[in-house]
């Protein structure tokens, strides 16, 4: 991997984090403790995910930050996750919606960057597709339960794939430091990712029940730092700690 | 005189390292666990290899910085420590021993080959699942059928 493919590292490292801090905000929430449990443990592999992801990027940047300057210490705009995950998380079957999309997208991914070339991004992928995959299997449980669940529920979670469907081509956007690494086959293209994510979709909404989609308007940015303005009081959260007292340690 | 030789100091650091508790699970030791990846010599002394078992998981520094006391109180402060990623962590690397003593303390051990999952107190195989996520990462939350009792899977990963 070379320094321009920094941006691209983030890119995979942002979607983990950004998503990860805002099931964080669930703790304490949740509709049952069972549920609290569940959104702070995928919370904490996402967390892991992006730590590992972050300090690589960091070392490729050879600028000398660490996994924590990158996650605390940058603004909104430097951050490369796709819009999908700074979404609010609004009522829970949104944030299952949420979570079944990224996680549908997440697992062809890794399963890719597991079988990079280069070395160190491969071990980290294949750390975390193992997790990974419980994230589908669980989103895909509550998919299930609530669009076969009551009139409420299904309401709510047909309501919140209409809300989540038009961040989806973000996701999926090749950036230009995405696409530099897909020609020397570090990476596919995330639009070669994109049938399997489509027959995983269809099989999740079959479960529940639900419409395939209808075409929507693609909002995209998040990959060239375009955010919507739920990320910046998102990281203000986030941030002021470490902002507060930079040089604290432990 | 004392044995020096590369292969009797492993032998010693493996000692010291059977001792060093899961700090979330106490009764197993981190090598039951499968964390203790390997221990070797090279040009620049000995190692120890740790790895991971959930990149989240929050006991990992935890359990380092216990790997690293246990080392420097048995002399073993020459002792590099390395954390390695692969190959990753899985619950088969969990020995026979550390089963048994999961199975023990009231958390079903992981059966990749097992559809049910028996109960950890009374044996019984008619036992569901609650919550996908327990107490920690690595565990499932389960409840017995038979004897009422709720427990902890360490989930197959």
């Amino acid at each position: 991997m070379q320094p321009n493919h920094f941006e691209a590292l983030l890119e995979v490292a942002d979607d983990s984090l950004i998503l990860g801090q805002r099931l964080c905000e669930w703790c304490g929430h949740a509709p049952t403790i069972e549920v609290d449990l569940s959104l702070s443990n995928l919370a904490l592999d996402l967390i892991g995910q992006a730590t590992l992801l972050l300090d690589y990027a960091g070392e490729l940047e050879g600028k000398g930050r660490t996994a924590d300057r990158l996650a605390f210490h940058r603004d909104a705009e430097a951050f490369r996750n796709s819009m999908l995950l700074e979404q609010p998380n609004s009522d829970f079957a949104r944030t299952v919606m949420r979570h079944f999309l990224f996680a549908a997208y997440a697992n062809p991914l890794f399963e890719a960057l597991a079988r990079s070339p280069d070395a160190r991004l491969a071990e980290i992928a294949a750390k975390s597709i193992k997790e990974l995959r419980y994230h589908l299997e669980y989103a895909t449980d509550w998919l299930e339960r609530l669009g076969q669940g009551t009139d409420e529920s299904h309401r709510r979670i047909a309501n919140a794939f209409d809300w989540n469907w038009r961040f989806v081509d973000d996701l999926f956007f090749d950036s230009i430091s995405w696409k530099s690494g897909a020609e020397i086959g570090l990476w596919p293209l995330r639009a070669d990712l994109r049938p399997a994510f489509d027959d995983t979709l269809s099989a999740g909404l079959a479960l529940a029940g639900l419409a395939e989609p209808k075409p929507a308007w693609p909002i995209v940015g998040g990959r060239m730092g375009k955010h919507s303005e739920h990320l910046s009081s998102m990281l203000t959260v986030m941030q002021v700690l470490p902002r507060a007292h930079p040089e604290a340690t432990w | 005189m004392a044995d020096t030789s590369a292969g009797a100091l492993q032998k010693q650091i493996a000692a010291v390292l059977a001792r060093v508790p899961d700090p979330e699970i106490p009764v197993i030791s981190i090598v039951d666990l499968g964390i203790v990846r390997d221990i070797g010599h090279d040009a620049n002394g000995s190692w120890v290899a740790l790895t991971p078992t959930y990149t989240g998981c929050p006991a990992t520094a935890v359990i380092k910085q216990a790997t690293r006391d246990a080392l420097d109180n048995a002399g073993f402060g020459h002792v590099e420590l390395r954390v390695v990623l692969s190959p990753a962590w899985s619950t088969d690397m969990i020995t026979d021993q550390g089963r048994e003593k999961l199975r023990r303390y009231g958390i079903a051990p992981p059966e990749p080959s097992s559809p049910d999952v028996p109960c950890p107190r009374c044996g019984s195989r008619n036992t569901a699942e609650v919550s996908r996520f327990g107490s920690t990462p690595c565990k499932a939350l389960w409840r017995c059928l038979a004897c009422h009792e709720p427990f902890d899977r360490f989930k197959c990963h």
